[in-house]
């Protein structure tokens, strides 16, 4: 396929667990000198292929530790994986966890700014739309105050606000609308249909089927690392909640 | 924006370029967050060298009586580039360790971290240099030309110093002992550097070792060109270059060749 945006290509990823957490020079001295070093293999994606064409709405679904997580790390690019390649045509807007990368001593105004730039938006950009988060956030009041008395309630919608300033080629979206009031949930669930409508493709993990089937066309069912099924969303969900 | 594999050197210049933006505003937050909420702010960077500077002058110049002339100027140049070595090396070394979970999340290049506080220990440098130039007004120092050749030691420190950050950070993640290891070691590394006491008084093995370290050449560098005013000769900036360029591809190389394994260990 010539359109897709997301190229998944036969991607494993290996962790190794050791024994025995090796993380200091005379331990690894002494272990190696013992020939004690040893480690279980873990495939935390077994051959995992499929392809995302732009502006299709893809949920991933499984249990806890079937792999979602990683594999959307491999999308956003921030694990490589062991087996296989992940090819990415455009720009990326990972919402693995809003609010990564703030600064609790710097103000919401400074954090936009950090967090703008971790995500490689252009400063003038950000200085332009610096109304547009303010309201989408709702923290007027309190841009000028050090994140750390912020409740988590306010971080996640700072978060989101500087992550969706803009329509991104691509928005990876975990498990994150789960927190903040109903109604900070709909106006992000606004937000990501209008992106949605905007052309943007989205990879979007969520426990709540309800959320899926509302957001998704497509999903994909995982388990212990490896893809069992990739189907309409209706299907997938049916499955999924009969191996419940 | 994001980069997976590439490697041909000009995505790399491309992806840093992309990334210019996150340096500055990573430097801007260290340099921000470090003095917020204290009285003085900045001027603690200017204070805090001086002060010392100040009872490092009274103590060796009357106990040690070292016979150096202009004590306060010779002292205060060995200070400025080792604290800034010591002081880069050290944060730079724990960026990877403290970011975890900001690696774990958002693709960032990785080296950003490391570089980002040997920037902000940069500028701290610099405004240290407005204690030297306190210090030199006040002692009445006669400056030469040459002294805009200080651009040459501090350019090296720089990339001594970068090349140690990255090579520290990248190894730290493995073995989290060096910290401590480190620390035991920068202070042998103080002791071996003269900063307050000529090379001339040491007896023979002690000299070959300080001679040969590579801050003393920077720091011999800087006081020939602030206290002496005299161009440094071509065998001495041979015996700074070398050593910073061999530093900074360790630094990288190691960096390159573990930072895939950063997040699976932090």
């Amino acid at each position: 396929m010539s359109n897709s945006i997301v190229e998944v290509n036969d991607v494993s990823m290996m962790f190794r667990l050791y024994r025995e957490n090796v993380d200091s020079l005379k331990e690894f001295l002494i272990k190696k000198l013992k020939g004690q070093i040893s480690y279980d293999e873990f495939w935390a994606l077994k051959n995992i292929s499929f392809q995302v064409g732009k502006g299709e709405a893809v949920g991933l679904v499984g249990k806890n530790g079937s792999g979602k997580s990683t594999l959307l790390k491999t999308i956003a690019g921030v694990l490589k994986p062991t087996k296989g390649s992940v090819t990415v045509r455009g720009t990326v807007a990972p919402m693995i966890e809003l609010g990564a990368g703030f600064d609790m001593d710097l103000t919401a105004k400074e954090n936009v700014f950090l967090n703008g730039a971790l995500l490689g938006y252009p400063k003038e950009m950000l200085e332009e739309n610096m109304e547009r988060i303010i309201d989408f956030s709702e923290l007027k009041m309190f841009m000028d105050v050090p994140i750390k008395n912020f409740s988590s309630g306010m971080i996640a919608r700072l978060g989101f606000a500087v992550a969706t300033i803009y329509t991104p080629d691509i928005l990876i979206v975990d498990e994150i609308l789960s927190v903040g009031d109903w109604q900070f949930q709909a106006k992000c669930h606004h937000r990501i249909q209008e992106m949605l409508e905007q052309g943007t493709t989205l990879l979007f993990v969520s426990h709540s089927m309800d959320q899926v089937k509302e957001v998704c066309s497509r999903a994909i069912l995982l388990s212990h690392g490896e893809m069992l099924m990739d189907d309409a969303v209706e299907r997938v969900c049916e499955r999924y909640g009969e191996a419940e | 924006m994001v980069d997976l594999g590439g490697k041909e050197v000009s995505t790399y210049i491309h992806n840093f370029l992309a990334y210019k933006e996150l340096l500055k505003e990573l430097v801007r937050r260290d340099v921000k967050t470090k003095y917020r909420r204290s009285f003085l702010g900045m001027l603690w960077s200017v204070l805090n060298p001086l002060g010392m500077m100040i009872i490092m002058s009274i103590v060796f110049s009357h106990v040690f009586r070292a016979n150096i002339e202009n004590f306060p100027v010779y002292l205060m140049c060995g200070q400025v580039i080792f604290n800034f070595f010591n002081e880069a090396s050290t944060v730079a070394m724990s960026s990877i360790l403290g970011n975890a979970a900001l690696i774990k999340k958002v693709y960032v290049p990785k080296y950003l971290f490391p570089m980002s506080k040997v920037c902000s220990c940069f500028v701290n440098l610099l405004t240290s240099f407005i204690a030297l130039l306190i210090v030199i007004v006040a002692t009445g120092t006669s400056l030469s030309w040459t002294v805009i050749l200080l651009v040459f030691p501090v350019f090296y420190v720089f990339l001594f110093s970068l090349g140690m950050g990255l090579l520290l950070s990248a190894l730290v993640v493995t073995f989290r002992d060096l910290q401590h290891l480190y620390s035991v070691l920068t202070t042998a590394w103080m002791y071996l550097t003269p900063i307050f006491y000529p090379v001339e008084m040491l007896p023979g093995w002690v000299r070959t070792i300080v001679t040969h370290n590579p801050l003393t050449c920077i720091v011999q560098m800087l006081r020939e060109v602030i206290m002496y005013g005299q161009v440094p000769d071509a065998r001495l900036q041979l015996m700074c270059i070398v050593p910073c360029i061999i530093v900074m591809a360790l630094g990288l190389w190691t960096f390159y060749k573990q930072q895939d394994k950063f997040i699976l260990k932090v």
